[in-house]
């Protein structure tokens, strides 16, 4: 795979200057954004997420530090210039009524358009082909305001396409959709970055998503600026761990993935199939059993060959159990 | 739009021909294309009365509703109208202190002296309206979002008008009453050569409007998109807040505050044509402005008012159902779709 490096982050710090002192949010930012990669930007609300992604779109000053977009300054690109090369998908609701998705992805034409913003043929062709790449094509006709949550996303992320920018910014994009559309929206935004060789950055809370899809990971916490890798790397060398476990969060090493973690108050062994064990002891943890078939424990299930369960309790005699929902019934702990 | 455009020439004409004197149709042509041979008192009324006043509310009408249109958008607030900023409370404040003080300080009540005393009015109304509306651009610089900058508008108004209670209470009761008409709004009160300046002044700001068209579909995007479409928002939102408040200015020195019209207006222009593109809006809120502003001159000069009544009840009264039916009727097919 050939990328490039699109945006390169040196000694950055970012905050909000104040009237005497500067608050700076995070520091000592070091990283590079490649072309052709889908980067998803991780951190607590806080930690400053939104702050870093409107300072790499050029919307507020760095504190200090330098960004590189494109092999040039970021504030030496001017307004005009800038709108070519970075386009933004945002947080902030748009209150738009009358307006239709056609017109509303062909505001991204905005930059290339002349004095009264009339499209072109050119143009044109442009939103329709964004539309399409989106999947939003047949919703063209439909007023801003008739669309769902996702759908308006879509439209947002047309107009972007529309923009034509190599790279785009998107905050927190997966925040109020179903999940479903979350993973949508994830899949469409990763075929992107591949296939049109586009830099795409995004800020999310869904952490499960982004290790699953993301091709990087920036990693953000309150005073340890940002570490950067791809989500199998920081997985191995237990920087997701030290991220984000906390009481009730438990990291997977094996599939690099985070799980919810009960406080266990007894302790089950598994016998017997593989799968049904597995289903068991999924049931008994939300239950806040620890089951396996490495657990010591006198309490045995076993899974039947031939369905079912056999419940054993030490020296008592054993009781036998059809499905999932009458085992748990019969299983006092 | 045709249709619009058609109606503003339709109520133009209605205009010249409607009033309290009843002018046949073939003279006002007659006196009109500067025909000989007509009664030169119809003449009088017609050159001198009626043609300037239509101007007036053409100019007036198509001028409020812009600057309505463009505070709508730059606020994104449905209620913003071309006065939400007090630039017509500063156009008040202006002529408060020269009506009312002048009879205190010269003894003269300016009410008295014709011509002149027009003139200082309107001079002082434009004077009054654009410190405020410099103030608000100074403010604007300084302060962060547009809600903060809605408030300290409407602060500025509320201060304005406390002034004048103040100038109000100390003044002489002819003046109180001469301030008190001003107020009332009206498209009559501009006469002869002051009518020509207005429509010259209207005429060349009207489509210097225009230019920001683009600016304005941006910002209806918000600040965030229309800054990443390389939009330099608070120069732009300087520009519309310019853009706009001159033409109230203008629209208030000369015709006095006219309410509603500018409120009104932009909604109903996007309730009829369904659209939020300003190369729409625009032209249709100009058009559909002169022709509600024509209207309800026609109405308040229909034969048995005399002229009595005072533009801004008309507008209210009715413009409010206009704009009320048109909203409720989009509701409608809205919940349908």
């Amino acid at each position: 795979m050939k990328h490039t490096d699109t945006i390169v982050v040196k000694d950055l710090a970012i905050g909000y200057p104040g009237k005497n002192s500067v608050k700076v949010v995070a520091e000592g930012i070091n990283d590079t954004l490649r072309s052709g990669y889908l980067t998803c930007l991780l951190g607590e609300n806080g930690a400053g997420k939104s702050t870093l992604l409107r300072t790499l779109a050029g919307f507020q000053p760095a504190i200090s530090g330098t960004v590189e977009v494109m092999g040039k300054p970021l504030q030496q690109y001017r307004e005009k210039e800038l709108a070519t090369v970075i386009g933004v998908v945002l947080t902030e609701r748009t209150n738009l009524q009358n307006m239709t998705v056609e017109e509303l992805v062909g505001m991204g034409r905005s930059p290339y358009t002349g004095f009264w913003g009339r499209l072109n043929a050119d143009d044109r062709e442009k939103v329709t082909a964004a539309m399409e790449l989106v999947g939003i094509a047949p919703l063209s006709g439909r007023m801003v305001q008739t669309l769902s949550d996702g759908e308006r996303q879509k439209v947002m992320i047309a107009k972007a396409l529309a923009q034509e920018t190599p790279v785009i910014f998107l905050d927190e994009p997966t925040a109020f959709l179903d999940y479903p559309s979350k993973v949508e929206i994830l899949h469409l935004l990763h075929r992107l970055a591949t296939e049109m060789d586009k830099t795409i950055f995004l800020s999310t809370h869904d952490l499960e998503l982004a290790l699953q899809m993301a091709d990087r990971l920036w990693l953000m916490a309150k005073g340890r600026g940002v570490v950067a890798g791809t989500p199998e790397d920081l997985a191995m060398d237990g920087t997701l761990e030290s991220f984000f476990t906390r009481k009730g969060v438990a990291f997977e090493r094996i599939t690099g993935l985070y799980r919810v973690e009960p406080e266990y108050h007894a302790q089950v062994r598994l016998k017997g199939d593989a799968t049904a064990c597995a289903m068991v002891a999924k049931a008994l943890r939300r239950n806040g059993i620890l089951a396996g078939s490495d657990v010591e424990s006198d309490c045995t299930i076993e899974a039947l060959p031939e369905g079912g369960y056999k419940i054993g309790k030490g020296s008592e005699s054993a009781t036998l159990a059809v499905t999932m929902s009458e085992l748990l019934e019969l299983l006092q702990l | 739009m045709i249709l619009t455009a058609a109606s503003v020439v339709l109520l133009f004409f209605l205009n010249l021909l409607v009033g309290s004197v009843a002018i046949p149709a073939a003279s006002t042509w007659k006196i009109l294309t500067g025909a000989t041979g007509v009664d030169p008192i119809w003449q009088n009324i017609i050159l001198k009365s009626r043609l300037p006043q239509a101007f007036t509310a053409l100019m007036a009408g198509a001028g409020l509703s812009v600057a309505g249109l463009q505070m709508q958008t730059v606020f994104r607030n449905p209620l913003a109208g071309p006065s939400v900023l007090g630039v017509s409370s500063g156009a008040s404040l202006g002529v408060a202190f020269v009506v009312l003080l002048s009879g205190r300080l010269a003894g003269v009540a300016l009410s008295s002296i014709g011509y002149m005393g027009e003139v200082a009015m309107t001079v002082a109304a434009i004077i009054g309206s654009l410190a405020v509306m410099l103030l608000i651009m100074y403010v604007s610089q300084k302060v962060r979002g547009n809600v903060t900058l809605l408030i300290i508008g409407v602060m500025i108004g509320y201060v304005a008008t406390a002034i004048i209670g103040v100038l109000k209470f100390f003044s002489a009761e002819e003046d109180v009453r001469a301030y008190v008409v001003w107020g009332l709004g009206s498209f009559a009160r501009v006469s002869g050569g002051q009518v020509t300046t207005f429509v010259i002044i209207m005429a060349a700001l009207l489509p210097l409007s225009m230019v920001l068209i683009k600016t304005l579909n941006l910002l209806l995007l918000g600040d965030g998109y229309a800054r990443n479409l390389g939009l330099n928002v608070k120069r732009a939102r300087m520009a519309v807040i310019a853009s706009a408040g001159v033409l109230v200015a203008i629209v208030t020195a000369y015709c006095g505050p006219i309410t509603f019209l500018g409120l009104a207006v932009p909604h109903l222009c996007r309730g009829i044509f369904r659209t939020s593109d300003h190369r729409t809006l625009m032209p249709a809120s100009m058009l559909a402005g002169a022709a509600l502003a024509l209207l309800c001159n026609l109405i308040a000069r229909m034969p048995g008012f005399e002229g009595a009544l005072p533009v801004n009840s008309v507008t209210a009264l009715i413009g409010a159902p206009v704009v009320a039916v048109v909203l409720f009727k989009r509701r409608k097919e809205d919940s349908g779709e």
